[in-house]
């Protein structure tokens, strides 16, 4: 076996390998304390996590791009608010009274353009300015969230649109719109990072960049794309959320971002950059919903879930590191 | 010739940049309106600072060792909500005694995992801060802390009393910068922190215990994040269980604006003293001049980037980046 081998496969398995100890877990301890009659691992309740896993996981997909481009992206929260407000107001709109339910999907471009072209600024001032992009999506959000905080003040903003909800709450095939919107996202930026040559760059550049600029890549345009494609993502997240929702508060979508690293670092993608997957973070996604659901089954709190995902991301790195040593170990042999 | 003076400029703006901005922007406000820069403005503006301004001093050793810390806003309200609980229950010095020690465990596991086991501090603090805020609901059961009789005690002096007509918090926020302002740029201690940051692998080899220096920062800044706890629960005494949620995004853009670099090895407790300043004028300055509560946040925005940028432009002899 060549060295490595054993790492590899046992950490691209292992988040698989979780969901499986948690299903295992919970449909065991679900028997005995559970406070429904119903089994955790009732097909209707998989579907459902499935669901509503969507929001969280699609901002994740575009994360798991950033992070093996070697950044990072602390706005994303912000920026699926901001979405979110400029799809349920721009309905209401006056200049689009006369398009009736047409303004559906024009509401939905307004909301993916902004989301995309907040997202690109980040990309353009991390290529342009040099700054590192930890600090300037750091800056994003408390930037994109005070514009937020300014459109309707601490009020909600809400608006139902009863065609909207009775699409977001059809079902296609038994999955519900949310499932299929982050299946398609998944398999998407799958192909996006594996069959194309932007993402065999990607990988390029988060493993050594100047590496990547010597081998005639142009790091900057990347970047940049990378970050307008997670800020499309953050906004097509509010966009699926919403639709259902009607309405949203100003402090809607704080703390996605933990969320969001958590499903991703869950799902095997180094922080430095350079490796990761698509279908690792889809897996992270599902098991850190499992675990939220699995917990209220069980009848835990908020409170211990949020201890619990701490202490799990924690136990992840140190797992990580401890097989990330040996491959270094062997190497240096 | 020209690229030289230019060069000095450069220089001149990066060591002192963040001083510049700050007169430029003290003097702006005062055009705009003449009560920002009166005492009794400046020392309200400090005060409440000061819990903010304690919690950067401790973060300005983590993030010059080279490493972060995001979980000191979770943190500060475990601190809170412990104190308020203990005070009716075993007296308020043993409540302080308490909340100290256990927010300095928490510390020491941090510290532990970042320095000894050497792992990623943005995701180790990034998990902490889910953990402890968890860990504090748990602790309180959902519940907001309140002491039972809010007049007849001296818990109160940390967050309301006043000295020589100086409000506590600001005498305690002046003391601690100053002690480990010394100890950051006079002891042994504060130079390992700089080398440790500057180079990790240089230290290393040239003795310096690597895991044990990172394990006191964090040890430190747990340290002051307790006495933020203090002060806020002295301050207020009785606290929601999410009070310090989002402050270690501020106490962060404070390091930064001061001209710590996120790489570790740079900056300093005066200039985190500074950034702290700013940060607070900037939202005092702005309210006063009738702005919305919520533009200071796209200013703030704006600031940390450009400061950062010019930093490090002056650094690299050019404005915009290499990156092709």
């Amino acid at each position: 076996m060549k060295p490595g081998t054993l790492s590899k496969a046992l950490k691209s398995g292992a988040i698989w390998g979780f969901i499986v100890l948690e299903l295992i877990f919970f449909s065991i301890a679900g028997e005995f304390l559970s406070l429904s009659d119903k089994a955790f691992m009732d097909w209707e309740n998989m579907l459902l996590l499935l669901k509503q896993s969507a929001p969280i996981g699609i901002i994740a997909i575009g994360m798991t791009i950033v992070m093996v481009n070697g950044n990072i992206d602390l706005s994303v929260g912000a920026t699926y608010a901001i979405a979110a407000i400029v799809l349920l107001d721009s309905m209401t709109w006056p200049i689009f009274a006369g398009l009736g339910d047409w303004v559906i999907p024009v509401s939905w471009l307004l909301a993916l353009a902004v989301g995309t072209v907040l997202g690109a600024i980040n990309g353009l001032i991390v290529w342009k300015t040099g700054v590192d992009a930890f600090i300037v999506t750091l800056g994003a959000m408390l930037g994109y969230r005070g514009i937020v905080f300014m459109f309707n003040g601490e009020q909600p903003t809400s608006h139902l649109n009863w065609t909207l909800v009775d699409f977001a709450e059809a079902e296609f095939l038994g999955l519900a719109t949310a499932s299929w919107f982050l299946l398609v996202v998944t398999v998407a930026i799958w192909f996006l990072m594996t069959k194309t040559v932007h993402g065999r760059n990607a990988y390029a550049i988060g493993d050594n960049r100047e590496a990547a600029v010597n081998a005639g890549i142009r790091v900057g345009p990347h970047i940049m794309i990378n970050f307008a494609i997670i800020g499309f993502l953050a906004a097509l997240s509010a966009v699926v959320f919403y639709s259902e929702s009607g309405s949203v508060n100003p402090n809607d979508g704080q703390l996605y971002e933990l969320w969001v690293i958590t499903a991703v670092v869950l799902g095997g993608t180094k922080i430095t950059g350079g490796a990761g997957s698509v279908i690792g973070t889809f897996g992270g996604v599902i098991a850190i919903q499992l675990l939220r659901k699995g917990l209220g089954h069980i009848g835990a709190d908020t409170s211990t879930v949020n201890l619990v995902i701490g202490l799990i991301l924690i136990v992840v790195l140190i797992l990580d590191r401890q097989l990330n040593v040996k491959g270094k170990e062997e190497l240096k042999v | 010739m020209a690229t030289v003076t230019k060069q000095q400029v450069g220089n001149v703006l990066a060591k002192q940049g963040i001083l510049i901005a700050f007169v430029a922007f003290m003097i702006a406000f005062t055009i705009a309106n003449p009560k920002f820069l009166t005492p009794d403005n400046i020392l309200s503006v400090v005060r409440s600072s000061a819990i903010l301004g304690v919690m950067a001093l401790g973060v300005t050793f983590v993030v010059i060792s080279g490493n972060l810390d995001l979980s000191v806003g979770s943190m500060m309200s475990f601190s809170t909500i412990v104190v308020l609980d203990l005070h009716d229950k075993i007296g308020p010095a043993m409540a302080i005694l308490a909340m100290f020690a256990m927010t300095l465990a928490l510390g020491a596991f941090i510290g532990f995992l970042v320095g000894y086991l050497k792992l990623n501090s943005l995701i180790v603090t990034l998990g902490m801060l889910s953990a402890i805020h968890g860990l504090t609901l748990t602790y309180s059961g959902g519940k907001n802390m309140d002491i039972a009789d809010k007049e007849g005690t001296w818990f109160s002096v940390f967050g309301q009393g006043t000295a020589l007509g100086i409000p506590v918090p600001i005498l305690i926020f002046v003391a601690l910068a100053a002690f480990l302002g010394l100890m950051l740029s006079k002891t042994p201690f504060g130079r390992k922190v700089y080398a440790v940051g500057g180079n990790g692998t240089a230290a290393t080899f040239s003795g310096i215990r690597r895991a044990r220096t990172v394990f006191l920062c964090y040890v430190m800044s747990a340290a002051c994040v307790a006495t933020a706890g203090l002060i806020q629960a002295s301050r207020s005494l009785g606290s929601q269980n999410t009070v310090g949620q989002g402050l270690e995004l501020e106490v962060l853009a404070a390091v930064i604006l001061g001209g710590a670099s996120l790489l570790g090895g740079s900056g300093t407790i005066f200039k985190t003293v500074i950034g702290v300043l700013i940060l607070g004028f900037i939202q005092n300055g702005l309210l006063l001049i009738g702005l919305q509560f919520y533009v200071q946040f796209i200013v703030t925005w704006v600031i940390i980037i450009l400061a950062v940028w010019l930093d490090i432009a002056a650094k690299r002899g050019k404005l915009w980046s290499p990156i092709a």
